[in-house]
């Protein structure tokens, strides 16, 4: 019941947020007075022709009524026109969102499989070697650069030494889109060439978004691990001369583990601001790529759009990692 | 005279202190320290893509400019973006953390979804957003990053003052008949203090890294400003052939933050013994 009440309450504060995210970025987009309406009409168009499509468009009005507008039409799932597609935006975000959505997920479980062990193995060895390389590779790997390590792998692999793919997502057309998953595209079309060709494009552009992320974990995990190692039960345990392995297993790495069950889904936000330049550097035709081309181009629906979808991705994805929680730790009940 | 003992007691702090006060050096000095002083605006086009050698230790750009000299100057933007942008944050997003945590009710709530707002979209989507629509330059970079940073902090002190507001101390202080400013500068500030402090020494890695992704893409400051983003993506064009184009900015953004998270990582086991226990 506790557990409803929690997801209810996130829920609805949901509604406010993204309201508010959506004044925020309503206010940056009009800063400075740009004119869509010249834009879209072209440079060939008379005066007229630009006051024409000026009122079509709504942006005679005053500001508050423009956004009004805007929120009204969010009602109806209508997020407006790209200035430059000239498609729907939810159209434009919709086919992009799974190739961002398929780069996050595998570079956050490459981040798991290395982070985790990691850190446990730097916990329970510590001040050994093993330990000491570990965290200054994880000290490193939060120093690095994004845009620079997408660079310098895509120069030493793609281009140097020709293992991988340049950038984009597949060579060629791909499987037939199903889902919009390459992986899962090609797993139903049990297209085998296809898998490995989307795997090795998968390949940098999810180590370079991975790297931070592992570091981040194994930090956590470390620290996690630590502070029960120390604590008065595992004391007890071992004074029971209960057998090592079996309080590594059962009493410190299920109570170590919670909060990086906490840390995964903060590091997951984390990515999709990672992703933004790491799919300019490898053209990945992502949510990243697309935010960056509309903000060069001033499209401000179209920015508009993107922050909502990335705000109501962050919030869902926090509400799962809370309603994780309280599973693994009845406690946060109480 | 204590202070610098422990400080350099701790050899994480140490070598990030180190690096950070070498970082401060060479912005200073940089027109006696670089070899090349007049490149940060001169070309020498005979002399472009140039590899790194004893005339030119890291090479030159393709304008023919010495990057060594350019990477020194550009540690004065680094420096000078992340100062201010950490600095303004804090000074916005501490008050609005305190009185938030203080006062709890609506007006906390109140003020944390403000900040939730913020925190909705990763930082740097709304920085590019708002460097873009005040155009290219280092000032505007500083104001992205301040305006979407703030908020970090404000959550930060708001659970911090949450955890101390119930404390008997407290209840002390007000007994005593102290104002509500007087507990919250003098009681319950300098006990979060330390907090702020490993925060914002990391938090400066973190901005340095944003502000050259912000450079990288185009929304720093303009040619020919040896901004460290900026040059590396001015080198793109010219890999895997000019290797060291790319790699002095890049190692040089590496160096300075590790410097910064070093520096934060060490304050933190010297600031809080708890920990301090568990790691050492």
């Amino acid at each position: 019941m506790r557990r409803l009440q929690i997801i209810l309450s996130r829920l609805v504060w949901l509604v406010p947020t993204l309201f508010g995210l959506t004044l925020v970025v309503f206010l940056i987009a009009n800063v400075v007075p740009t004119d869509p309406a010249r834009i879209i009409a072209g440079e060939n168009a008379t005066a007229a022709q630009v006051e024409e499509l000026r009122h079509e468009l709504g942006l005679d009005k005053p500001l508050h009524q423009q956004f009004g507008r805007y929120i009204y039409g969010l009602g109806t799932g209508d997020m407006g026109k790209s200035l430059y597609t000239a498609r729907p935006i939810s159209q434009d975000l919709l086919s992009r969102l799974p190739a961002t959505l398929e780069l996050t997920v595998v570079a956050i479980l490459i981040a798991i499989l290395i982070g985790v062990p990691a850190g446990v193995i730097s916990a329970i060895r510590r001040n050994s070697l093993t330990d000491q390389v570990l965290r200054v590779l994880s000290v490193s790997g939060l120093a690095v650069a994004g845009f620079w390590l997408a660079m310098e792998l895509q120069m030493f692999f793609s281009t140097k030494l020709g293992i991988t793919p340049l950038n984009g997502r597949i060579s060629g057309f791909g499987p037939e889109k199903y889902t919009g998953f390459l992986i899962v595209d090609s797993l139903l079309a049990w297209d085998m060439e296809s898998l490995r060709d989307t795997f090795m494009h998968l390949l940098l552009p999810a180590v370079t978004l991975a790297l931070p992320a592992a570091a981040t974990l194994v930090r956590f995990t470390r620290a996690g691990v630590l502070e029960v190692v120390n604590s008065n039960y595992v004391l007890y345990e071992s004074a029971m001369g209960m057998p090592r392995s079996l309080i590594t297993w059962k009493y410190i790495l299920r109570n170590a583990l919670v909060s990086t069950v906490t840390q995964i889904g903060l590091i997951f936000g984390a990515l999709f601001a990672g992703a933004v330049v790491v799919e300019a550097v490898f053209d990945w035709p992502g949510l990243g790529t697309y935010a960056v081309q509309s903000i060069m181009r001033s499209d401000n629906k179209a920015i508009m759009g993107f922050s909502l979808l990335v705000g109501f991705v962050f919030v869902i994805v926090n509400l799962m990692v809370d309603i994780v929680h309280t599973f693994i730790d009845p406690r946060t009940l109480e | 005279m204590s202070a610098f003992k422990v400080l350099f007691g701790d050899r994480a702090a140490a070598i990030g202190a180190f690096l950070i006060i070498s970082l401060v050096l060479v912005a200073i000095f940089a027109p006696a320290l670089a070899t090349h002083p007049a490149d940060v605006a001169e070309f020498h086009l005979d002399k472009r893509l140039q590899a790194p050698s004893m005339e030119h230790w890291f090479g030159t750009d393709r304008m023919g400019s010495d990057i060594f000299s350019r990477i020194l100057f550009g540690a004065r933007i680094t420096i000078t973006i992340a100062v201010i942008a950490v600095g303004a944050s804090v000074v916005i997003g501490v008050p609005i953390g305190l009185v938030a945590g203080y006062y709890g009710k609506w007006i906390g709530g109140a003020m944390m979804r403000t900040s939730d707002v913020f925190l909705a979209v990763p930082q740097i989507v709304l920085a590019i957003a708002i460097a873009q629509t005040l155009g290219p330059s280092v000032e505007n970079v500083i104001l992205a990053l301040s305006v979407t940073y703030w908020p970090f902090w404000a959550r930060l002190v708001y659970a911090e003052t949450r955890a101390l507001k119930p404390q008997i101390f407290i209840e002390a202080a007000l007994a005593l008949g102290a104002s509500d400013l007087r507990v919250m500068v003098m009681h319950i500030l300098p006990n979060i203090a330390s907090a702020i402090i490993v925060r914002t020494s990391i938090g400066m890695g973190v901005t340095i890294l944003t502000a050259a992704a912000l450079g990288f893409l185009g929304l720093g400051a303009p040619a020919p400003t040896p901004e460290w983003g900026r040059m590396i993506s001015e080198a793109r064009e010219f890999l895997p052939a000019a290797w060291w184009y790319a790699a002095a900015p890049g190692l040089a953004i590496f160096v300075v933050v590790m410097g910064f998270n070093l520096l934060g990582d060490g304050l933190r086991d010297i600031l809080d013994p708890k920990i301090r226990r568990g790691s050492k």
